[in-house]
């Protein structure tokens, strides 16, 4: 075959033929995915949480909840520019045989390095971290990727609790050890866990703390 | 004989980084550590090999004036459906990997492999090159990612060697990445000239 000439027709024709196989390819392919990218997704939460809750066997009822600015003046007075949040935080109560025994919290930050990460966080019932897993983030690798490494261990191992005081790194005065040279994942990494801990102190607010999981 | 010459041509003679000096934004980028480079490179050679194949199949049927938009939303396209089939069939290469792949359709070396290489010439040789080509990029990623991992982390492939306090901070960040990109270049360029 020899090679096509550059005349109007001929290109309207390559380009059209090459656009079009294009999107039918990727939305075929994207079609043949989608379940499995799902089921892969769903799985890694599934993972998060048993990480973030050890030791728990038992039920989990999942509480989708949007933070107002006000929520989080309430949760830390000093904030002076707090905004409404535009997507959900969702708060998975935790109920074995004695009732409630805490939360994973699936939660997210938007001031992360590169825009958004999602994370989970385990709280025990009165708001203790029991631990943190990154759900997804594409922060800088070799830097802001450290929120993946053993840095997160001090969360659980100090035994903070957002719930009654907010966290924040320790250039900002406060006790989170930041990455170093990665001040801004830090912070969001911070920010992810207090937005979990006030949508769990507002879920808590509404539902007895002792009532018992409801059949799933 | 000619095949090997293809082939060898991307390792040193026609380096992508180091003498061609295409692809800067992901090599200057990803390579805070030697894993890094090294799994960005295979990625790249991965698609380089298959869409160097598959321009050169399309070659007769796409215009000269109209190629290199057509040429990109070929690679696109194969990058993003490469993307896909990774993150819903092999979820564990995903995770190491998910985050160069989207890098690789604005890398310019795929354009570039695809201009001045598989637009010209038959599917077999186009597809070597892309191999050589890759190679090249893979081992020049992870030795800019090994020095870098080794003065400013203290480690390499993620193995400690090097005590924390000798780390010297700024080779993990982008400054870093352009004073050993430049050291090595005139390394390599000296290498060269004295052979």
């Amino acid at each position: 075959m020899s090679k096509k000439e550059s005349t109007l027709m001929n290109m309207l024709l390559a380009l059209l033929v090459i656009a079009t196989v294009a999107a039918a390819a990727l939305a075929g392919v994207y079609l043949l995915t989608k379940d499995s990218i799902d089921k892969v997704q769903d799985d890694k939460e599934q993972q998060a949480m048993n990480n973030v809750l050890p030791n728990f066997n038992g039920k989990t009822k999942s509480v989708g909840v949007l933070l107002t600015a006000a929520d989080k003046k309430a949760a830390n007075p000093q904030l002076t520019d707090a905004k409404d949040d535009k997507d959900s935080v969702y708060v998975n109560l935790a109920y074995d045989q004695n009732g409630l025994f805490g939360a994973a919290v699936k939660t997210y930050t938007d001031k992360a390095f590169s825009g958004k990460f999602t994370i989970m966080v385990g709280f025990d019932q009165e708001g203790k971290i029991l631990g943190t897993a990154v759900i997804s983030a594409s922060e800088t690798p070799g830097l802001g990727d450290k929120i993946k490494s053993d840095w997160a261990n001090q969360f659980k191992e100090k035994g903070w609790n957002p719930v009654e005081k907010p966290l924040s790194v320790n250039k900002d005065g406060g006790e989170v050890q930041a990455i170093t040279a990665a001040t801004i994942s830090s912070r969001a990494f911070c920010d992810a866990v207090n937005r979990a801990a006030m949508a769990y102190q507002k879920v808590l607010n509404v539902e007895k703390p002792n009532q018992k999981g409801e059949e799933k | 004989m000619k095949k090997l010459r293809i082939l060898f041509n991307g390792i040193l003679k026609e380096n992508p980084i180091f003498v061609l000096v295409l692809g800067m934004c992901p090599t200057l980028g990803v390579t805070t550590s030697a894993f890094n480079g090294f799994g960005m490179g295979v990625a790249t050679m991965f698609v380089l090999m298959l869409s160097n194949a598959l321009i050169s199949l399309l070659k007769n049927f796409i215009p000269d004036m109209v190629r290199i938009p057509a040429f990109i939303v070929v690679i696109a396209t194969f990058v993003s459906i490469v993307d896909l089939l990774i993150q819903g069939f092999v979820p564990a290469l995903g995770e190491s990997l998910g985050l160069f792949i989207p890098l690789i359709v604005v890398n310019c070396i795929v354009l570039g492999r695809a201009e001045a290489f598989a637009s010209k010439n038959g599917v077999l040789d186009s597809m070597l090159d892309g191999i050589g080509m890759g190679l090249g990029f893979t081992l020049s990623l992870t030795l800019i990612g090994s020095v870098r991992e080794i003065l400013g982390s203290g480690s390499i492939f993620g193995f400690q060697i090097l005590p924390e306090s000798t780390n010297i901070l700024v080779f993990v960040l982008a400054p870093g990445a352009f004073i050993v990109l430049g050291f090595l270049m005139a390394l390599i360029r000296h290498l060269q000239k004295t052979e």
